[in-house]
């Protein structure tokens, strides 16, 4: 089991430690609904150094990089990232990632802790001569700092102005003399950085952020916090046996051919839409549950499923045969336990996340927290 | 933390005794291990209870448990404040967080239970 720089910081706060994705990783320190709260109404700090990092440079990057993953390369900016998929030759999905532009022909990829090396071998087999790849993810250590006062924050320990940094772009800066990069992006859907540089400097900036007030959160926070939100797990709503197409991220899904395309557009039978389930009441469904309408037919599979701290139910993610998805429409979740009630309701399940909103309005002295955009984070997918 | 003026069962529940019936709630160790507790399904009042049976749920966000009865009995009044604030077992596991109360109790089924001292060395030969 491998371990993350941060991984004696974990154990001097308390954490509960857990293997997730071949790492031994905080699944939480004081508890999972303080630290989901923490991060809606204040700041938190996660460690997500688990996750993997390449970079490709060289004039076959872009080309390459426009056939490998499903989001449309050619239209990202230098200082933009966008999130897209890995797919496979029959339109699964080998893995969702987020792709920085650092210029012209130099990007930058992050992926998933359990899927790094196998992305990293598809991706390569997949390069033409003119592109150099590398795996950086054992170098870089990556933390997210996410919550209304993660501006400030950011913007206290940050040597350079973080203003006018927009929702999915990146910036480099100056951390105590050093260069970190940092992106507006994270899986809370509130507004925060993700921030990528050495792990000796990753170990100061923790701590520096826990100073400044950000309340340290595990792996179980961060994901009732994105299943709020709707965004997938992989592993969960994707896997390689399951058309891309069905997740719904539409924009994920760029107008062009690239590895699974063809597969995924002229996919036959009957198609399943990745939907969210507000739960009547308390109880808890489960991945695998059986999702069946009024007259008993299944109709689809729950992918995730928790209680919501911040709606005080249950909710869950699942994929609903075609015809079942419209919002509003009543269905049963078989458990272990017994049927549950479900509404089918689109995402994000929680509609008040700030992730979207402007920065500065976050970074003035005496600013209302409560002039939050409402809505503004509705539409699916992560730009 | 375990309370010395209760006993205690294998599966982490415990009873308070008072005359011939008792109060049941799970150990600080329990709810600690459960983490945040979201959810609770309690036995019916007048329901028939056999020690060391499945006699309800008790969900948290990351995980799910059975509950088990630590003595038999019959269900006399359920604490029905856990419905929609099931966090109170997460706070006060030997107070505010209690289950149900159970009456017409066994003697010996009582006595064959863990005192505060020997739930504490059951936890350690458990950890």
């Amino acid at each position: 089991m491998k371990k993350t720089p941060l991984y004696e910081k974990h154990l001097a706060l308390g954490a509960k430690m857990a293997p997730f994705g071949g790492y031994e990783m905080p699944i939480q320190y004081k508890s999972i609904i303080f630290e989901h709260n923490a991060t809606r109404q204040a700041a938190s700090i996660f460690d997500t150094c688990h996750m993997g990092e390449f970079s490709f440079r060289g004039p076959g990057a872009l080309g390459d990089l426009e056939r490998i993953v499903s989001c449309t390369v050619a239209s990202i900016k230098v200082g933009q990232c966008r999130y897209g998929f890995i797919c496979n030759e029959a339109g699964g999905v080998i893995d969702d990632q987020i792709l920085y532009r650092t210029g012209e022909e130099e990007f930058y990829m992050v992926v998933n802790a359990s899927t790094e090396a196998n992305d990293f071998q598809w991706i390569t087999s997949h390069l033409s001569s003119n592109t150099i790849a590398e795996n950086l993810s054992a170098k870089i250590a990556k933390i997210d700092l996410q919550g209304l006062s993660s501006p400030k924050i950011c913007a206290k320990l940050m040597e350079e102005p973080i203003r006018g940094l927009k929702y999915y772009h990146f910036m480099h800066n100056r951390y105590r003399g050093e260069k970190v990069l940092l992106s507006r992006t994270g899986y809370t859907g509130e507004i925060g950085f993700e921030f990528y540089s050495t792990p000796e400097l990753a170990l100061r900036l923790w701590d520096d952020c826990l100073a400044a007030g950000a309340v340290p959160a595990g792996l179980g926070a961060r994901d009732t916090l994105r299943l709020e939100m709707g965004y997938p797990l992989y592993g969960h709503e994707l896997d390689e046996a399951t058309n891309a197409a069905w997740s719904g991220f539409s924009r994920a899904l760029g107008d062009k051919q690239f590895i699974g395309s063809g597969a995924i557009r002229t996919a036959t039978g009957t198609p399943y839409h990745l939907s969210g389930l507000l739960i009547e009441g308390r109880r808890t469904a489960h991945t695998g549950n059986r999702i069946t309408d009024a007259a008993g037919e299944v109709i689809g599979r729950v992918t995730s499923g928790s209680f919501s701290p911040s709606l005080g139910r249950a909710v869950a993610l699942g994929y609903l045969r075609d015809g079942n998805q419209q919002s509003g429409g009543s269905v049963s979740i078989t458990t272990d336990r017994g049927a549950l009630q479900a509404t089918v309701s689109e995402t994000p399940l929680y509609r008040k996340a700030s992730g979207r909103a402007n920065l500065d309005d976050f970074l003035n002295e005496n600013q209302a927290i409560s002039s939050l955009p409402q809505g503004a984070s509705h539409d699916k997918g992560r730009s | 933390m375990i309370k010395d003026d209760r006993k205690y069962s294998k599966t982490h529940e415990w009873a308070m005794r008072s005359g011939d019936s008792a109060v049941v709630g799970i150990s600080d160790h329990a709810q600690d291990a459960l983490g945040d507790i979201t959810f609770v399904e309690l036995p019916k009042v007048g329901a028939t209870l056999k020690q060391g049976k499945e006699c309800g749920v008790i969900e948290s966000v990351k995980a799910a448990s059975d509950l088990y009865s630590p003595v038999s009995g019959k269900v006399t009044e359920i604490n029905g404040s856990l419905e929609t604030a099931p966090e109170a077992i997460n706070s006060d596991p030997y107070g505010s967080g209690w289950l149900f109360k159970i009456t017409s109790l066994d003697d010996a089924e009582f006595a064959a239970l863990m005192d505060a001292a020997a739930y504490g060395t059951f936890m350690e030969s458990e950890a």
